[in-house]
């Protein structure tokens, strides 16, 4: 079977402006993939390009082998939430659904169920234009499950939540994905990324930097560094950088880096300092991230 | 079938259509009584008392007009094309089901309106003491029906510049000089041009439909309505290339 969605030199130029530059990836089923880059790096860009509401300059991209306005039923094969403000504000939450539902011949009990499941039955007959932002998420998420779909598609879902629906559409997310489902969720956030997705398709100005498991990724391109505590904090700070350590200071510790902590614990035996502390630190996917987009970021400060 | 469905269910769920559909009906009706008692008083050799009654016309088609821009320009202002159109990629279709259901409505308010301005429009005119019309006489039920063929037709002109333009205020403001501004302005313009305009312009054409006394220069009811309909399958077809080709 086709992959749930697959990218082949996909490009989108608006104007003289290279939103997406030739991208190629696959996206599998069965788990949570981050798609992740700055803002403005081509993320939504891609999604739409996915959904067919605007056409690629160049490549191709299909959502189970065909263009996505290709599909037999594309509520039934694909659900996505791109923008959830984008909703008729006098329409209510339940007869904005059943518009969509009817397309693919979806009826109003599918309806009701989609509002329990997201926690919308009460306010199904309030108009959208009265929800807050997370309500609108939660009924965008709806409108994406309707046909029960094999693929989802979040763009930026835990923006403007609170810490509780936050942690719901992580947990919705990542049930989705143990069901089988294929589901690929943007962030411009490293550490939203890390707490749920388990592969990683990173972007910076339209390019694929990264298409990986997230652990992997990390071994990567994650420096290590290591916490050291010990007696004699001046001795220990000399010895370690004549063994070619790299060091920054921290209260009354020593962060190193170049060196393992069991090199570090060796050399610390031989001169007879005593340790208190040895802690290998992973760097933060936030550090590695930056360091990786260093140069591809959009509208960062130029050095 | 599916897409029909869907299109009524967002055309009914939308308070501001039930609120345009009555005000349409309100005025329509109303200015073709007072219009109809107006001109009966000057009513000399040409006196069509059905086309005084079907003066509503003038009126309704804004209103009609609007309602069939709204259709599409409300779906890109408030982004909900978006999901729209990922619900539905075939964007033929689409527009094709949103185009189904306003007809349907503008000719069922078409003919509301039609037949109503016909009725009151009748008896201000008897009253005034002026010979009025009967729908047994020949031609008066082709002009009022035609009255409410007339409306449905500029509520799919509104829906075609609706999908042409994209914005509610740029398409309004074309419906408006297409139905009435260019007219005004024409009677400015050299008596040939007049002539012309007054001949083949699509909603002076379309207009002859609710005559029963034929204006002299002017088309055949069915000729001008023609041209009527001819016009707006070009905005609805431009309508349709845009909404196809370009990015939503």
């Amino acid at each position: 079977m086709s992959d749930p969605i697959e990218a082949r030199g996909l490009t989108k130029r608006y104007g003289d402006k290279l939103a997406v530059d030739d991208l190629t990836f696959t996206v599998e089923s069965g788990r949570v993939t981050g798609f992740l880059g700055p803002n403005g790096a081509g993320k939504s860009t891609t999604m739409r390009l996915v959904l067919g509401l605007d056409s690629p300059t160049a490549g191709t991209v299909t959502v189970h082998g065909r263009r996505y306005a290709d599909l037999p039923s594309p509520p039934h094969t694909i659900g996505a939430l791109l923008d959830a403000r984008a909703v008729h504000p006098g329409r209510t939450a339940a007869n904005h659904l059943l518009a969509l539902a009817q397309t693919a011949g979806i009826g109003r009990k599918r309806v009701d169920e989609v509002l329990g499941q997201v926690g919308l039955a009460d306010v199904a007959g309030r108009r959208a234009g009265t929800f807050s932002l997370g309500m609108s998420q939660r009924l965008g998420i709806a409108g994406a499950l309707l046909g029960d779909p094999p693929v989802l598609m979040f763009d930026e879902p835990v923006n403007g939540l609170d810490p509780e629906g936050i942690r719901w559409i992580r947990t919705l997310m990542r049930g989705l994905a143990a069901e089988g489902r294929t589901v690929l969720v943007s962030s411009h956030l490293m550490s939203e990324m890390a707490l749920t997705a388990q592969h990683l398709l990173v972007i910076g100005r339209g390019r694929l930097i990264a298409d990986t498991g997230i652990d992997d990724f990390l071994r990567e391109h994650g420096s290590e560094s290591v916490l050291v505590r010990g007696e004699e904090p001046d001795r220990l700070a000399r010895v370690l950088r004549r063994a070619g350590a790299e060091l920054r200071s921290e209260v009354d510790a020593l962060v190193v880096e170049h060196l393992t902590a069991r090199e570090i614990g060796k050399i610390a035996a031989a001169e007879g300092i005593a340790l208190s502390e040895l802690t290998p630190r992973r760097g933060s996917l936030e550090d590695v991230f930056m360091a990786l987009t260093n140069d591809v970021v959009e509208f960062g400060v130029r050095a | 079938m599916n897409l029909f469905r869907s299109e009524w269910t967002k055309f009914r769920s939308l308070r501001s259509t039930w609120l345009t559909a009555a005000v349409t009906v309100l005025l329509g009706v109303g200015v073709g009584a007072l219009s109809a008692s107006a001109q009966a008083r000057e009513a000399g050799d040409d006196w069509d008392p059905t086309a005084a009654s079907l003066t509503s016309i003038i009126v309704a088609q804004l209103a009609i007009g609007v309602l069939g821009v709204l259709v599409m320009t409300a779906e890109y202002a408030t982004g909900s094309i978006q999901p729209s159109v990922v619900a539905a990629p075939r964007r033929g279709r689409l527009l094709a089901a949103k185009a189904a259901v306003l007809s349907g409505a503008a000719v069922v308010l078409g003919q509301l309106i039609g037949f109503a301005s016909f009725f009151v429009g009748q008896a201000m005119i008897a009253g005034a003491g002026a010979p009025h019309a009967t729908l047994d006489q020949p031609g008066v039920l082709r002009a009022v029906i035609g009255s409410g063929l007339y409306l449905a037709a500029v509520g799919l002109l509104g829906l075609g510049l609706g999908a042409v333009l994209r914005s509610t205020a740029g398409a309004i403001g074309t419906l408006v000089s297409v139905t009435l501004v260019i007219r005004l302005v024409a009677q400015t313009l050299p008596e040939s041009w007049r002539d012309w305009m007054g001949r083949w312009w699509p909603t002076a054409a379309g207009e002859n439909i609710v005559t029963v006394v034929p204006v002299p220069g002017t088309l055949g009811p069915w000729q001008g309505f023609a041209v009527l309909c001819g016009f707006v399958a070009l905005v609805a077809a431009a309508g349709y290339t845009v909404f196809r080709t370009r990015d939503t």
